[in-house]
């Protein structure tokens, strides 16, 4: 289980990578749904069973396929392809990557010094979830439909495409 | 048999927030920038999921669970907007939305 958790590791971080380098979006979505299977398999040997299916299911099928149909919705031609690759040139990328760099070796030296705790290897199984999100979280789960909510309403005012309502007495005038 | 340590877990969350967050200073598409955001919530979610590992309680799955639904919703309305930018300057570079500026 020990080598399963490095190697999705490893995988997870190769396609993340691998997504903020392509050119092309849905070669970008095809690494994206690497990583979130890698991950999901992170969760799985992390004791997480519930939480790698929802990732899965939820990632890699819902976000995923919804930001597919947008692109689908958008049509980009080749030329955004050849656009992304003059916009995203060596001097645009290093400053911000080196940065952050930096801020990772920091928490690299901060996670390297402290002392080091061994997970358990006891799963958590959906059942406390269940008791634990309906029990002392039930507001947050209201909150989260709240959200829902809002989210649905906001994606729909939002992607309406407003109906063009020309007058035709205006129009006359126009002629 | 299985002895993972907690800073493994907390290092590989915070590899993929790095590459999101690189990624989304330096994108000019919108669409490669909200892709960005769901790694960095999604790292975040996996620390959640480490710390609850770590002390055997139910608490981080939970925050998962909502971290999902945030994102859930965030990347619709999210994706709704890319389309009224999309159609209303015909291009998904971000710079070109810098009308409301002074």
């Amino acid at each position: 289980m020990n080598a399963t958790f490095y190697i999705a590791s490893a995988v997870a971080i190769l396609a993340t990578i691998m997504v903020i380098t392509r050119y092309n979006v849905v070669h970008a979505l095809l690494y994206l749904v690497a990583s979130f299977l890698a991950i999901a398999v992170v969760f799985f040997v992390l004791g997480a069973p519930f939480i790698a299916a929802l990732e899965i299911i939820v990632y890699a099928g819902a976000i995923v396929v919804l930001i597919i149909f947008v692109i689908m919705m958008l049509n980009l031609k080749k030329e955004s392809v050849e656009q992304e690759e003059k916009w995203v040139t060596r001097k645009v990328w290093l400053g911000p990557a080196i940065l952050c760099s930096i801020l990772l070796v920091e928490m690299v030296y901060i996670l390297a010094t402290s002392d080091a705790t061994v997970l358990n290897d006891n799963e958590i199984d959906s059942k406390a979830v269940g008791l634990s999100l309906y029990g002392p979280y039930v507001i947050g789960v209201e909150l989260c439909g709240l959200l829902l909510m809002s989210g649905i309403v906001g994606a729909y005012h939002l992607g309406r495409q407003k109906k063009k309502v020309v007058h035709r007495f205006l129009e006359k005038v126009e002629e | 048999m299985k002895a993972i340590p907690v800073e493994a877990g907390l290092l590989l969350a915070g590899i993929l927030f790095m590459l999101g967050l690189i990624s989304v200073l330096v994108r000019r598409n919108i669409i490669f920038m909200l892709i960005s955001v769901e790694i960095m919530l999604n790292a975040a979610g996996l620390a959640f999921i480490v710390a609850g590992s770590k002390w055997m309680e139910a608490d981080g799955q939970v925050m998962f669970i909502f971290i999902l639904t945030m994102a859930a919703a965030e990347v619709s309305v999210g994706l709704a907007l890319i389309l009224q930018i999309f159609h209303q300057l015909k291009t998904v570079d971000s710079d070109a939305a810098n009308e409301m500026n002074g």
